[in-house]
């Protein structure tokens, strides 16, 4: 069984397709694809493939923050990518993926939702970020979060004229002032794994998606599977994962190619 | 309950009168629903859950039944009264993704594979929010799980822990994780010491976050000593 040579392999810290434990695929960024979105960003991981974007609306803000802006986070596995995914709402993994990106983008707190205000207490811009799985091999959440950055970066905001919006003119870009990216660690008895493929997933489903800040600071956690974790297993996952973002940190705004 | 200028901590004492880990007034009863095959109430201090649990049973629909193992199946609730603002009934998104990780906190545990075709049904109503419903959730669960004699490898503590004007705190209330820096809710199996459930967010650098995890699951201890307890207490009465 495929399994089992899997981890046969896994004994000589070897994979299938030839990689170290700790190395990606080949990462791919392509800067605004979608000139109709207020920011966009397509990603690829070996063959996973996402595309990321962003647009901006009216909102109300939130009653504990009236001076604030909003933002929300969407992901839809499409039928597209996998047979595996079927079409209809939204199911647990695809509400997972949405709110694990979010919490790394928002406790980052890297974009400045106070300048997003347009009437205290009534009226705000509300960015709504949408991730889209176009071909799913493994380690989605990575790379919708550095969509999902690339996007923010990349966004400029829609010019309003007599408080209507107007698309095709611009404000100037959002204001983001730092950067977070999600680091998934597999474990796999002693062993850590870094961006599984979706063989590899289904194998090591025991993992750790680890949000990272650009300074360092760790912005948010999920722990995903069944199993369970010593807690010197989680420090170690905790500062590979730290380590890892800082190659993901020097992708992320860039347009173009670069093994990690 | 929602943010706040206020400090949260002051001459050492949290707004409520706990030390940094100290952990509110904590009740657990067993058998609180008669129809359920294992059942439980847990409160910590204003946070309530009610937990309920019925199977294994044959599942349905069929198709849906697994030939080599049971299936676990969570359901986490508020109660549209549970919270200042009313929720709406119908599970929201964040529902959808506790009642997953809650699952995942527990599916490792059972002994799954020994009830083929079957599924159990884990129910969680959170009849009063009061911060920390997921771990309160966890602690009714594993209750429940135990009164309707599923077999477990370890009890399942649910804590969580968090950051506020700096201090590492445990089990926080709805006040303290509005306005914390950083919350971490957290599953723990108290004789083997690991960690089934972890979910942060916040800023935290990582030498913290490793103190607040041995804090959570150091503390993790004296909760399974109160679910013991409540699970004796059924018994002997």
């Amino acid at each position: 069984m495929r399994k089992n040579y899997i981890l046969d392999l896994l004994k000589n810290d070897e994979r299938l397709d030839g990689r170290k434990l700790d190395e990606y695929r080949e990462i791919e960024i392509e800067v605004n694809p979608v000139s109709k979105a207020e920011g966009s960003a397509r990603v690829r991981i070996g063959k996973t493939d996402v595309i990321i974007g962003t647009k901006m609306d009216f909102g109300t803000p939130f009653p504990d923050t009236p001076n604030e802006g909003t933002i929300k986070s969407e992901a839809e596995f499409m039928p597209i990518a996998s047979e595996d995914f079927e079409s209809g709402p939204p199911g647990e993994d695809a509400i997972e993926l949405a709110r694990v990106v979010d919490r790394a983008i928002r406790e980052s707190q890297c974009l400045d939702l106070k300048s997003l205000c347009i009437t205290p207490g009534e009226k705000v811009w509300s960015i709504s970020l949408d991730t889209i799985i176009l071909n799913h091999d493994g380690n989605l959440i990575d790379a919708a979060t550095i969509g999902a950055m690339v996007a923010l970066l990349n966004s400029k905001i829609p010019e309003l004229e007599d408080d209507k919006i107007v698309r095709d003119k611009h404000s100037g870009k959002l204001p983001v002032s730092s950067k977070a990216v999600n680091v998934t660690v597999c474990k796999f008895e002693d062993k850590f794994i870094l961006d599984p493929t979706r063989e590899e997933e289904e194998v090591f489903d025991t993992k750790m998606c680890i949000g990272v800040r650009d300074d360092g600071k760790v912005v948010s956690i999920q722990k995903m599977g069944p199993g369970s974790l010593k807690d010197s297993e989680i420090y170690d996952m905790i500062d590979i994962a730290i380590k890892k973002s800082k190659n993901l940190f020097k992708l992320v705004g860039k347009d173009g190619k670069k093994d990690i | 309950m929602g943010k706040t200028e206020q400090k949260m901590i002051a001459n050492g004492k949290r707004l409520d009168g706990r030390g940094p880990l100290d952990l509110r007034e904590i009740e657990m009863k067993v058998g609180v629903i008669p129809n359920a095959n294992g059942s439980s109430y847990v409160r910590f201090g204003k946070t309530a859950v009610i937990a309920g649990v019925y199977g294994p049973r044959p599942l349905f629909p069929r198709f849906l039944r697994e030939s080599d193992t049971g299936i676990l199946k969570v359901r986490y609730n508020m109660i549209p009264f549970s919270v200042d603002d009313r929720k709406r009934p119908g599970p929201s998104r964040r529902e959808t993704e506790i009642s997953k990780v809650i699952r995942m906190a527990f599916e490792g545990n059972l002994f799954l594979k020994n009830y083929p075709q079957t599924g159990v049904n884990l129910y969680l109503e959170v009849i009063e929010a009061d911060g920390s419903t997921r771990v309160t959730s966890i602690n009714a669960a594993s209750l429940a799980l135990a009164d309707a004699g599923v077999p477990m490898r370890d009890f399942v503590v649910g804590l969580s822990g968090g950051k506020i004007d700096g201090t590492l705190i445990l089990d926080l209330n709805g006040l303290e994780d509005n306005n914390s820096d950083a919350d971490m809710p957290m599953a723990v199996l108290p004789t083997k010491k690991e960690v089934t459930l972890l979910q942060m967010d916040g800023r935290m650098n990582p030498e913290e976050l490793k103190d607040l995890i041995k804090h959570v699951i150091d503390a993790s201890g004296a909760i399974y000593e109160k679910q013991a307890e409540a699970l004796r207490k059924k018994y002997i009465e």
